[in-house]
């Protein structure tokens, strides 16, 4: 294993360390927080700044050891930069649509078709069906 | 492996554990379903952190492939249990 200048090691050590600590600001926030909506926003932070973090440490410690472009870890952060919003926006109409059938204050679904049917619009879409 | 990274990736991989911990939680205690789905994805996000963390500790690049399989399975696992949830099928 090749030792790495100074300056490296303080990088890599810095960006990992902001990485973790922000893993663990989002963690202790999913906790924390009361409502879900609230709640859905704590790991975003995670999934960008943190993973961020962590990937550029990744890959300056691996590049900078094997002397050439180690970008490889660049993958996962696109990934997750791709996957994460669709997680969090079918969650979030999970509990939306979830929130509808109980009953509770949400905003009422914009139209007739999608989860909303069943909860907001109180079945028109499906009288009309029977009419026509 | 100099002073600095030697204290500094323990310090890391600590605090990861702790996050872990932390995101733990919400799945045991969680009141509705999407509640623990949405601390599982959390969960996933954290152990592909250490994983990476880990990778470095190591000085070896295997753990990224390891990284990258927890990365998918958890945003698979996750898209199938919100979408059972919304849905009551995961695949219609």
């Amino acid at each position: 294993m090749i030792a790495l200048p100074l300056w490296a090691d303080v990088a890599v050590s810095l960006l990992v360390l902001a990485g973790a600590l922000i893993a663990l600001i989002g963690s202790f926030n999913l906790m924390r927080l009361r409502t879900f909506f609230e709640r859905v926003h704590a790991p975003a932070v995670i999934a960008t700044l943190g993973c961020w973090c962590v990937m550029v440490g990744t890959v300056l410690y691996f590049s900078l050891q094997s002397h050439a472009v180690a970008a490889h870890g660049l993958l996962i952060a696109v990934f997750l930069a791709i996957t994460v919003p669709v997680t969090n926006i079918f969650l979030m109409r999970t509990e939306l649509f979830r929130a509808r059938l109980a009953g509770r204050d949400v905003p009422p679904a914009l139209s007739g078709s999608g989860e909303g049917r069943k909860a907001a619009g109180s079945g028109e879409p499906v009288a009309q069906r029977r009419n026509s | 492996m100099n002073p600095v990274l030697s204290y500094a990736l323990p310090a890391a991989l600590v605090i990861l554990v702790l996050a872990m911990g932390c995101s733990l939680v919400p799945v045991l205690r969680g009141p509705t379903a999407q509640d623990r789905v949405l601390a599982l994805d959390c969960l996933a996000l954290n152990g592909m952190l250490l994983m990476l963390v880990l990778g470095i500790h190591q000085g070896s690049g295997n753990y990224f492939e390891a990284a990258l399989l927890i990365a998918l399975l958890g945003f698979v696992s996750s898209m199938a249990m919100a979408k059972f949830l919304l849905r009551g099928e995961v695949i219609e």
